[in-house]
This record gives structure tokens, C-alpha cells and sequence, in this order.
């Protein structure tokens, strides 16, 4: 086994979903040896499907990223919070460094707002 | 919190799977190596994504399966350091808090990291967070299992295992190898506000409000603090 590459990309909670709904379907075969992967996938997914993650799709996703931009947040900080949407301004203090000093009161505000509309469906 | 690694590697077909196309075979192969493993220094497998190349296959002498080298994508769980992820509690004892996501059960808050000031109560079995009132008595907020809690990842830890060798069968004498060792574990902090029990959160909003200590908020917006997401005024500038 060689590595190539450990970190070949940062993956959203919503793709490793959508790949795990692919894969548990299609082992219904039951092959020899696949068990672990079923295990896996049936944990992993879920551990996903009790997060808002399931509410997401790709439209939502991309429709927040062209809306929250403006904010100038980094690629992490939109990736933690498209996983793991904050529903409070104190959880936004968690996600985003210097948050403080880089969003104001009102942009927090906002933030939270497109939060709701687009990633967190279900609790608003 | 999940990565894709990039991974390359010489897979054995063997002769009873020729009947399946290749890349079927090459994939249920790589996951039946993988998956559901902890690779050193990678993380945890948890299912293939997509084959990036599929170089030609060899037939070795005295060997009827082909060896074919592909080049791989792999979903691997890998939490970075400074991640922040919602996870349930699985037990408590004297080393910390243990959580669990349902599918990886290794992580610990060590005691050093969780809120301050916290004991651990022996007949209970939790971790209990002396939440400071004002009347200078202290309110116990308990950390029971099942919970939901969000942590910061703070470390992680890989650790070579070697297979386990063949059982030993010379007599019941021989002591029994109970060090198990954990090939990844991830390291996990709560000690910083909104960190810890979700519902510790929701309800204490506006006691943490005067334990942060940075004051300077009048009250009515105190007032508004549970629940309403927007216009919260756990935000400070």
C-alpha cells in the first residue's frame, strides 16, 4: 500500500452521505468479505442521518456558499459550518477564529439567517 | 471531518472472481481490505469513492490471480486539529469523558480539558462540571451517558498494531494478552464556552453570559437569550 496522497481533498458530511446511500444500496448482494463495509457504512451513515446534513442538497449548499462569500470566511470555517450548522451566535464564536474582530454583531445575524434558510431545514 | 486520501496499491484478483468485471472486482477487493481499518497515519477507512487509474495486469508464476496496480480515492475519517464535531457520550471514568460517534468509539476528553471546575463522582460514575452561581454556591451539571456533546479536537494519536499472533494453547497458564491497543485515537477538548452538552447550552445561556466574565451586556438583551437563534446575544464583540 502506497500513500499517495493523505489529504487529497476535504470532504462535506453531505457527499460522504450521498456516497454511503450509493454503496449500501448496491451491497444488497451480499458479497464474501464485505461485511466490514456494510458495518461501516451502516454506522457512518447513521451517525449522518441524525445531523441536519440529511435536510442538505447540493443546491442548498452551493446557494449558501454564493450568499455567505461576502462574509470572507475561510474554506475550513465553511466546511465546519455546512457540517455541523450553528444554530447560536456562541457556536459561530466556536467555528470561526478572531470571529470578534472579523464579523460584526449584524453580520453574525446574518449568518445565522442563511444558515437556517439553507442547512439547517428542519430546525427553523 | 471525512478526507479523501489518494492511495495506490497491487491488487490480487483471483482466479474464481475473473467472472466479474474488472473494476468490480478491483473495487469490492480494495474495500474488503479497507474498509471499517485504520491505516497508520491516514485514519479511519470507510469506503471507497472512485478508482483514478487502473494500470495493466500481471499474471506472476505459480500464481493463477492477476495482480493489477490501481491508483484509488478512499473516504477516510480523519477529524483535523482544531475541528469541532457533535458526538454522544459513551462512559465516564477516572481518565475522562469516552465519546462515541457510533461508528469510532476512540476519543477522550482527558480531565485537564474539560470545564473548569470539574470532579469526577465516584458513585455516579460522571464527570460533573461545578458550574460557579453567583450567590457563590455552585450548581452541578452532570455528564451522563447517552448525551449528545460537541468537542473541539484538540490531538490524535496513531499506534502501529501488529496482527495478533496464533492463539496459545500450551495449558490455561499462560496469562492471557489483554493489552489491546488502539490504532487511532482521537484526543478531545470542552473547555471553552458552548463546548460540552448540548443542553447545558440551551438552558445556561444566561448564566455563561456573566461567567465569561466580559461583561459589558445590558440585560434586556440577556433577557432574549434562550432559544431565539437570531438576534442572540451570546455574541460579544
Amino acid at each position: 500500500m502506497e500513500i499517495k496522497n493523505i489529504c487529497y481533498s476535504p470532504l462535506t458530511n453531505f457527499e460522504v452521505l450521498e456516497t454511503l446511500k450509493t454503496v449500501s444500496k448496491k451491497d444488497t448482494k451480499k458479497k464474501h468479505g464485505l461485511r466490514n463495509l456494510a458495518t461501516i457504512t451502516y454506522e457512518t451513515l447513521q451517525y449522518l442521518e441524525e445531523t441536519p446534513v440529511k435536510s442538505q442538497t447540493k443546491e442548498s449548499i452551493t446557494d449558501f456558499l454564493r450568499d455567505v462569500s461576502q462574509y470572507k470566511l475561510t474554506k475550513n470555517e465553511l466546511l465546519m459550518i455546512i457540517n455541523d450548522p450553528p444554530s447560536t451566535a456562541l457556536h459561530i464564536q466556536l467555528l470561526v477564529e478572531d470571529s470578534e474582530e472579523r464579523l460584526t454583531e449584524d453580520q453574525v445575524n446574518e449568518i445565522l439567517v442563511l444558515v437556517s434558510k439553507y442547512l439547517n431545514i428542519e430546525e427553523s | 471531518m471525512f478526507v479523501l486520501a489518494e492511495l495506490k496499491d497491487t491488487i490480487r484478483i483471483t482466479p474464481e472472481q475473473f467472472s466479474l468485471k474488472l473494476t468490480e472486482a478491483i473495487q469490492d477487493e480494495i474495500n474488503r481490505k479497507l474498509a471499517n481499518k485504520v491505516l497508520l497515519n491516514v485514519g479511519l477507512c470507510i469506503s471507497l469513492k472512485d478508482l483514478v487509474s487502473i494500470g495493466d495486469s500481471l499474471i506472476l508464476p505459480g500464481d493463477g490471480s492477476s495482480h493489477t496496480d490501481v491508483i484509488f480515492r478512499y473516504i477516510v475519517f480523519r477529524p483535523a486539529v482544531g475541528n469541532i464535531i457533535t458526538g454522544k457520550i459513551r462512559s465516564c471514568s477516572r481518565e475522562g469523558v469516552h465519546i462515541t460517534l457510533g461508528f469510532f468509539d476512540d476519543i477522550l476528553i482527558p480531565p485537564s480539558s474539560l470545564q473548569h471546575p470539574s470532579r469526577f463522582e465516584e458513585t455516579e460514575q460522571a464527570w460533573v462540571w461545578e458550574y460557579p452561581l453567583e450567590n457563590g454556591e455552585k450548581h452541578d451539571l452532570y455528564m451522563d451517558i447517552g448525551e449528545p456533546i460537541k468537542f473541539r479536537v484538540s490531538g490524535e494519536l496513531f499506534e502501529e498494531s501488529s496482527p495478533i499472533g496464533p492463539p496459545q494453547k500450551e495449558g490455561p497458564s499462560t496469562s492471557k494478552q489483554t493489552e489491546v491497543k488502539i490504532p487511532y485515537k482521537i484526543i478531545a477538548a470542552i473547555n471553552e464556552s458552548g463546548l460540552g452538552v448540548l443542553s447545558w447550552w440551551d438552558q445556561n445561556n444566561q448564566e455563561e453570559e456573566e461567567e465569561e466574565g466580559e461583561g459589558g451586556e445590558d440585560d434586556q438583551e440577556e433577557e432574549d437569550l434562550n432559544g431565539e437563534s437570531i438576534g442572540d446575544g451570546a455574541y460579544e464583540e
